[in-house]
């Protein structure tokens, strides 16, 4: 299958797939393995486009002309290449864990839940496949609209809350802040396609540079940069499934992305290393993630420490790009994918954890070690990689950051990198500590060895594996980012 | 004989009167009343506007060299038509009104919807 | 036969009204009509492409020729608002029977088609005339025959809210009226191509400053610009759903095609917008209409009557276009225009077929319409992303070209209000969709079915429409950028 319609193909695929999981709603088996199969495929699909992209090649497709000059157009580069295999692979992961979870958990409505799951990936690989600002928008919203019956999920009164929290602050921030970036980006250059070196060059003033990367980066709500992060701890009472995928992987990771899509590909980094315009948003991007770690650690609820991980996680990706360099983009774009690997894993064990245990908060998960071993073992490598440890792929990451921060000369955020190791370490192992070292408050229900359900525990070493085994293939995904910085 | 601008003040003065009683009164068919003085000084306008001086009536006559313009006539024509067709509904509505409400005074609708 | 299309598209529906009095039976006088409305989308479907291909098209009544006899001058602007009102006209037609037995005794039925065809005929006939007067002739026409529309609805206040409207509506016709006359007065003629030659060089007389200044009150009066507004809201609300749905899509955008007509063709961009800064007066108006007609709909808990505000606040965004005064915010108020009356006639229609199953439109009663209702939810909840503006749907089309428009002029307050008050839709719809889909049924609720088939054939119809048109752009954007150029260019 040649790219071109490789691209198509794996944007209509989750949408099939979505179909056919309403009309098998009734026999859940069927409709399970037709949710695996699509991500199987899906992910086949993707992977066939990695050959071309890895020799240069940028395959597109144009799909119609939808106001003059503005086309719904994809074209795979290698940060979309990334992201799509990032999404997609850990699609079928994540399947997997939410048959075993929802199943474990007797969760209802769960034909819903498939269906709207698929449409999200959907949207997500629109998002990392738009070959202009504008077909990115359209997907940003759509996977915005996808996730809202996934997030409200249970449907109550906190559910019906949280979901005002989670439409208001995205929408407000898409429709206020970015689509008036947008509008002016096209006012000013008379395109919204993404080239390498950017199109606004030359276009206007810098203070109206200025303004525009800040409706951008502000505007782009997925990116959780503060103010505009309630959102993704409001998202915590979806059921966890969707919080693993959409909050760890998918949707965040849109929002990252498209920060550093902007970046690269609209205002271009040479424009902003060279004006130093993006000097306030490294320190945005520093305080969220100091800021972010710091509620981390107040927070007892293992999913709302998690979210706050997540928020300031984020914000790494977002200091990459700001800084605008080779180094920083590399980083940044390579935590896309290593964050991506461990914050999941992290999330599938607080899922496990509750689903076998029924517990959320971290104070009483006390020698939980000793009933959930393989769980906690799959935490404590997952934390390593968030931390930022050898032998995990999270170390590369930062290590690629903090050279770029050096390489800036803003040595106060080579110093909040470190901070924010130590933070990561002050949150994490805590947990980990707990589980396997103190002993339980009370009594464990089970004797011995009682895991989540095989079907959660197989998804989750799964991605931990996924850790161990980025930090080997990092230089594969060196090979592959590099031209985003080096044409 | 220089007519001067009196039967632009009548207009004025009509369309006034029936402006204010359209809006002041709060029986609805006063209301009525008071649109058909609207509407009847806007005909005067038009009308009055198409007097030719020393012109006779627009009817083609023997021995007659100057008529008055039969334009605005034929135009008002129409709308005076207009407004007996507004006239006629407005009033029938009135009557069913009553039959609803039991009154045509705005202020004793207006509360009884209140009530409701 | 093409070369009297012009009068055949205004004598179809009117001599087929009173037909309908003579047929009397309900289901005869309802196809009746709807093979005339389908007779009347095609013609005008094809003066649209006639106009496209070859230029506007000009029709002397009875062949006494203009400047003395009435003319049809069919352009681009008014092929575009013609075949809008027809195909809105035809599906409403389509969806009335069962939503039309539900609320209007069966006595009435053949008397609602014949006012429905005369409000068609007025409608279209205000669209295609070339003559001053015969603008205020048909829209009498159109206007009575709505009064009577709205008064069949069976709350009693569908009364009150028929002579209210019947009292505004007059005033503003008769301002127009006025405004005409003393047009008349200064330049001898009535026909538009005339007066526009004629105006530019009695620029400075008052009695012409009189006249525009009783044409816009009386225009805007008419397109429900705030602050004249006033009927609008209980029109809508109490009327019978299938003429909600007709009104809320046509009435309004007929008036605004009035006020174009009026401000470009006849006065002329120069007079209008440099002599006299019209847009010192519908700027700030526009904007105060959208934000309080919005502030003021997230509280309605009828949604009928939340409809109306969003109407109001709608028209605010059309008129803010005019406003701004250049191709690009005419563009997006003339495509407005268009994607309006397909998002507001979707969501009348979806309202409608709730109200036949259950009987309510008082937010209250949707609880648990998701599960209940979830077809016509579905559409409800589509039209209603496209009043916030996501892309893909008609709404995201008006509003880019609105806000560009804005900020090609530097006025980025402007832009960045736009785009708030879409935030503000958002929560009035979201309300719809949270008690629709997050509240389980009340305790003594049915089981209700979908609607009837036609009836969702009709709302499917215009939310598809909502989004083909907003994937698919080109016909709707391209003939309103030419009418556009047209309305500015001030040609004849």
């Amino acid at each position: 299958m040649n790219p071109s319609t490789a691209i198509l193909v794996a944007l209509v695929l989750p949408m099939l797939g979505a179909l056919l999981i309403s009309l098998t709603g009734s026999r859940p088996n069927l409709r399970e393995s037709v949710t695996l199969a699509t991500g199987g495929i899906l992910f086949l699909v993707v992977a066939s486009i990695v050959p071309s992209v890895l020799d240069g090649g940028r395959p597109e497709v144009e799909v119609l002309e939808v106001m003059p000059g503005l086309a719904l157009a994809f074209k795979v580069e290698p940060l979309g290449m990334l992201f799509s295999l990032v999404a997609s692979g850990l699609w079928i992961v994540t399947s997997l864990y939410a048959i075993g979870y929802m199943r474990g958990h007797h969760e209802k409505n769960q034909t819903r839940f498939y269906v709207f799951f698929a449409v999200a990936i959907s949207a997500a690989l629109g998002v990392a496949f738009a070959r202009n600002m504008f077909t990115l928008f359209i997907f940003y919203e759509m996977l915005t609209l996808s996730t809202y019956p996934l997030v409200t999920h249970h449907r109550s009164e906190d559910a019906k809350r949280s979901g005002r929290i989670y439409m208001g602050i995205l929408m407000s921030t898409s429709i206020g802040l970015l689509l008036l970036g947008m509008i002016w980006t096209w006012h000013l250059t008379g395109t919204l396609e993404f080239t390498p070196g950017g199109i606004l060059e030359g276009k206007a003033s810098s203070t109206i540079i200025g303004v525009l990367l800040a409706l951008y980066a502000f505007g782009t709500g997925k990116a959780a940069l503060m103010p505009f992060h309630r959102w993704l701890p409001a998202a915590m009472v979806a059921p966890t499934p969707v919080s693993a995928l959409l909050h760890a992987v998918a949707v965040v990771k849109a929002g990252v992305f498209t920060v550093m899509k902007v970046v690269v590909y609209l205002f271009g980094t040479d424009l902003l290393s060279s004006t130093g315009l993006s000097i306030w948003l490294m320190y945005v991007a520093g305080a969220t993630i100091l800021i972010g770690s710091l509620v981390a650690l107040t927070k007892d609820n293992l999913k709302a420490r998690l979210a706050y991980s997540t928020i300031s996680q984020l914000s790494y990706i977002v200091l990459g790009a700001a800084l605008a360099n080779d180094w920083g983009v590399i980083g940044g774009s390579m935590h896309i994918a290593m964050h991506a690997v461990g914050k999941i894993t992290l999330f599938f064990c607080a899922g496990a954890i509750m689903v076998a245990s029924h517990k959320t908060e971290i104070s009483d998960m006390a020698g939980i070690g000793r009933t959930m071993p393989v769980t906690m073992v799959a935490f404590f490598i997952g934390a390593v990689s968030v931390i930022g440890l050898p032998p995990m792929g999270g170390s590369w990451s930062k290590w690629y950051l903090a050279l770029g921060a050096a390489d800036a000369h803003q040595n106060i955020l080579v110093a909040v990198l470190m901070i924010s190791s130590l933070l990561n370490i002050a949150y994490l192992m805590p947990i980990v500590a707990r589980a396997f070292f103190i002993a339980p408050n009370e009594p464990p229900e089970h004797e011995g060895i009682h895991e989540a359900p095989v079907l959660c525990v197989v998804a989750l070493c799964l991605t931990a594996a996924g850790c161990v085994g980025l930090f080997f293939y990092a230089g594969d995904l060196y090979r592959l980012l590099m031209p985003i910085v080096q044409p | 004989m220089n007519p001067g601008l009196y039967n632009y003040w009548i207009v004025i003065v009509l369309m006034m009167i029936g402006f204010y009683a359209t809006i002041a009164r709060g029986n609805l068919i006063k209301k009525i009343i008071g649109l058909n003085i609207f509407q009847t000084s806007v005909f005067y306008l038009y009308i009055s506007m198409g007097k030719v001086s020393g012109g006779t009536a627009p009817i083609v006559g023997d021995g007659i060299t100057s008529y008055s313009n039969p334009l605005p006539h034929v135009l008002i024509l129409t709308a005076i038509v207009v407004g007996v067709a507004t006239t006629a509904l407005g009033l029938a509505l009135v009557v069913r009104i009553n039959e609803a409400y039991g009154t045509i005074e705005e202020d004793d609708i207006f509360s009884q919807d209140q009530a409701s | 036969m093409t070369e009297h299309l012009p009068i055949l598209q205004i004598i179809v529906p009117l001599i087929s009204a009173p037909v309908c009095v003579l047929l009397r039976r309900k289901m005869l006088t309802w196809a009746f009509s709807l093979m005339v409305s389908l007779a009347v989308l095609c013609m005008a479907a094809m003066l649209l492409q006639q106009v496209l291909e070859s230029g506007p098209i000009s029709y002397a009544l009875g062949n006494w020729s203009a400047p003395w006899g009435i003319e049809y001058r069919v352009d681009v602007v008014n092929a575009f608002v013609l075949l809008l009102v027809s195909i809105i006209g035809a599906v409403v037609l389509l969806y009335a029977p069962s939503s039309v037995a539900k609320e209007i005794p069966h006595d009435r039925h053949y008397l609602f088609y014949t006012a429905y065809l005369l409000c068609l005929t007025g409608l279209l006939g205000i669209t295609i005339t070339g003559d001053a007067f015969n603008v205020f002739v048909f829209l009498e026409i159109s206007a009575l025959s709505s009064y009577m529309l709205i008064s069949l609805g069976e709350d009693r206040r569908a009364l009150t809210a028929a002579y209210q409207y019947l009292v505004m509506g007059t005033i503003g016709a008769t301002f127009i009226l006025i405004g005409i006359g003393l047009m008349y007065m200064m330049t001898g003629t009535l026909n538009m191509a005339d007066l526009s030659s004629r105006l530019p060089s009695m620029h400075g007389s008052r009695t012409i400053l009189v006249a525009f200044a009783f044409l816009i009150v009386g225009m805007s009066l008419k397109l429900a610009l705030f602050p004249l507004h006033m009927w609008l809201p209980n029109a809508y609300c109490y009327a019978p759903s299938v003429v909600t749905a007709f009104l809320a899509s046509t009435a309004t955008k007929v008036s605004i095609y009035v006020f174009l007509r009026f401000v470009f063709t006849i006065f002329g961009v120069d007079f209008a917008f440099e002599n006299l800064s019209l847009s010192t007066f519908l700027l700030p108006l526009s904007l105060i209409g959208i934000f309080v007609a919005s502030t003021v709909a997230i509280f309605q808990t009828d949604i009928k009557r939340l409809l109306a505000y969003s109407s109001i606040a709608q028209i605010g965004y059309i008129m803010l276009g005019v406003g701004l005064v250049s191709a690009t915010s005419l563009t997006g108020s003339i495509v407005h225009l268009f994607n309006h009356a397909m998002m507001k006639g979707g969501l009348f229609l979806a309202v409608g077929c709730i109200m036949l199953r259950i009987g309510s439109v008082d937010l209250a009663d949707w609880q648990g319409l998701g599960r209940r209702m979830p077809v016509t939810m579905a559409a409800f909840v589509l039209c209603g992303l496209s009043l916030i503006g996501v892309p893909m749907t008609v709404g995201f089309v008006s509003k880019w070209y609105l806000i560009l428009a804005a900020l090609e002029q530097g006025l980025w307050p402007v832009a960045l209000l736009v785009l708030m008050s879409s935030l503000l839709a958002v929560i009035y719809i979201w309300r719809v969709v949270e008690t629709a889909y997050f509240q389980a049924p009340a305790d003594g609720a049915a089981k209700v079915k979908e609607a009837p088939f036609l009836m969702q054939v009709s709302m499917w119809i215009l939310t598809g429409a909502t989004l083909f048109f907003g994937v698919s752009t080109s016909l709707t954007v391209g003939v309103a950028q030419r009418a556009a150029e047209w309305l500015l260019g001030g040609s004849q």
